[in-house]
């Protein structure tokens, strides 16, 4: 599948926006005037923001994205823009009612923590619910999603805490936990998911089987369609490897090194955040790149 | 609503026979021409007499090889798309733009409420959909809904635009949930099947397998083409000609 840049941009930063607004929703971090409060706040709902615009760019008729919000039954999309919006104006309350004290009401935090969780679910949703994306496809595709956003979450407001309190964070240390599962999770995931293919082959595909092997011998036309834009991108093993890498390295291990070695330096902390998103970014970019459709069954893929 | 409609009794759809499609391309651009001027937008080109164009299209005709050596197949495949009955186009969809009729089984999308999002594209396996690269909108086969019902046409246009333009009449257009319409009977006869039915969409369109062929080309019966193509060398008096005039 086609990495496209406004969907990394959008399922990475929403993601840590969702996962920044949950663990202020737990009240895991204390702001001690409440400029620091509006700025903790300010962070999460920027990122939100960020992520949503990117997400529109993606349209043909942005304007029109508000119908979105009308399928909740039934599609994953539509239960994300929902859950997404009430989300957010659930925070905006939460961060209005704190404003004084420098942390908000608990109940409305805990429903903040809760929504912010159910919505990167639903963000993964949409792409693990796909029958025709066998590495998306997967049990474990939303576990991912979650990891990195409160992985990422607590990274973030570990900086933050250290930042606004004077160096010290306590929550280097759940921020160590958050990326280390969020690792192991990743690499169950990195090697079962799709693994077994979609089950689907090009004998299926045309129903030619019985006549032994079905190989593509021309395309429906001359150059590359729409379809194939989409849906036929592929990445050298090789590359992926180096990427992968590359991806483990920025989102998970020097941030791990950095978080747990820096207990003292809000610098550091700030540091780890930033590494952590762009391996997080890394890492989806692979997670488009390296999924096939079954439509490319049609244009000389095997499996 | 993008909630499924109870199953419909009556079940629309095409049935393709890759007997006989030859590969002309006819209904491909019977398809454009006709659906570019009805439902919906126009089907846009890009860069149409440029050195990469490219387009929406409801139908495309690919070609595949099937099998080995002598036994080998060339069959043309056309493909657009198969009106579901359990469409996961139409569930994912956020806005209810895109939708399967409950009373005909067709699946059409609403292009006033399409957002263009392309999640529908993603979940068909078929590769059914297209983005329209002008309007920004999700382009599919209609099933020539503003034909088939359409009474100020001459009755024998009230068939798709792809099965009215079929030179070889390989496609056939027909209720497959009739079992007594003539698609059914041509389905139960030449053994129709499913488009990669592992993936439970449940398609309305069958495929009609190539037939077998008459006689097996085993070794026994096969022609040496390479053989009969050699000529004799020449000799006597036409090998002397030959080789005096090659001396001159
Ligand atoms: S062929 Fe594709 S677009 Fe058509 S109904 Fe089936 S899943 Fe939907
Ligand atoms: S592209 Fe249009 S029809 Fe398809 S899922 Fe999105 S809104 Fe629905
Ligand atoms: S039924 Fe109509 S829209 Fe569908 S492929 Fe045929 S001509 Fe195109």
């Amino acid at each position: 599948m086609r990495p496209a840049f406004s969907l990394i941009v959008f399922t990475t930063l929403s993601g840590l926006g969702f996962g920044l607004a949950a663990i202020l929703g737990l009240g895991l971090i204390m702001a001690p005037t409440p400029q620091w409060w509006v700025i903790y706040n300010g962070v999460a709902l920027a990122l939100i923001g960020a992520g949503v615009l990117s997400s529109t760019l993606h349209l043909g008729h942005p304007e029109r994205a508000w119908r979105a919000m009308t399928q909740w039954r039934s599609s994953w999309l539509s239960r994300e823009g929902v859950l997404a919006a009430l989300t957010t104006i659930i925070l905006l309350g939460f961060a209005a009612e704190g404003y004084a004290e420098g942390h908000g009401n608990l109940k409305i935090g805990i429903a903040v923590a809760l929504l912010s969780l159910a919505t990167i679910w639903s963000t993964a949703m949409i792409y693990a619910s796909l029958k025709t994306v066998a590495r998306w496809h997967h049990p474990l595709t939303p576990f991912v999603f979650v990891g990195y956003a409160i992985s990422g979450g607590l990274v973030l407001a570990a900086a933050l805490d250290a930042l606004a309190n004077g160096g010290i964070s306590l929550l280097a240390q759940p921020a160590l936990m958050g990326l280390i599962s969020t690792a192991i999770v990743t690499m169950i995931w990195t090697k079962q998911a799709g693994a077994e293919g979609s089950g689907s082959t090009p004998e299926s595909a045309t129903g030619l089987g019985n006549l032994g092997e079905v190989r593509m011998l021309m395309p429906p036309h001359s150059e590359e369609n729409w379809l194939q834009h989409e849906m036929g991108f592929v990445v050298a093993r090789k590359h992926a490897a180096k990427l992968r890498l590359f991806s483990v390295t920025l989102a998970i291990i020097l941030p791990a090194v950095m978080v747990y070695s820096a207990a003292a330096s809000s610098a550091m902390l700030v540091l780890a955040a930033i590494t952590h998103v762009i391996g997080v970014m890394v890492s989806r970019w692979l997670f488009f790149a390296e999924a096939k459709h079954t439509v490319m069954l049609y244009y000389g893929a095997r499996h | 609503m993008t909630d499924m409609p109870a199953p419909s009794e009556k079940k629309l759809g095409l049935v393709i026979d890759l007997d006989i499609c030859v590969g002309c391309q006819a209904c491909v651009v019977n398809c454009k021409e006709w659906n570019t001027a009805g439902y919906g937008a126009p089907l846009s080109d890009v860069n149409a007499y440029g050195d990469n164009p490219s387009g929406s299209w409801l139908n495309r005709v690919h070609t595949f090889e099937a099998g080995k050596g002598a036994e080998a197949r060339v069959v043309h495949f056309p493909k657009s798309c198969l009106h579901c009955e359990d469409a996961p186009c139409v569930p994912v969809c956020p806005t209810g733009a895109s939708y399967k009729r409950a009373e005909d089984g067709i699946v059409l999308v609403n292009e006033d409420w399409c957002i263009g999002c392309g999640l529908c594209a993603w979940s068909c396996p078929y590769g059914a959909r297209e983005m329209d690269p002008a309007e920004g909108v999700m382009k599919k086969c209609t099933l020539c809904v503003d034909r088939i019902y359409n009474d100020t046409l001459d009755e024998e246009d009230q068939i798709p635009a792809c099965v009215r333009t079929c030179p070889t009449s390989a496609r056939h257009f027909g209720d497959l949930g009739d079992p007594n319409s003539d698609v059914s009977k041509l389905v139960a006869e030449r053994g129709g099947f499913d488009l990669m039915p592992e993936q439970n969409t449940k398609p309305v369109n069958k495929y009609l397998p190539p037939r077998p062929r008459r006689q097996a080309a085993d070794d026994d019966t096969s022609v040496d083409l390479v053989a009969l193509a050699k000529t004799d060398e020449p000799s006597g008096f036409w090998s002397w000609l030959d080789k005096t005039l090659d001396r001159l």
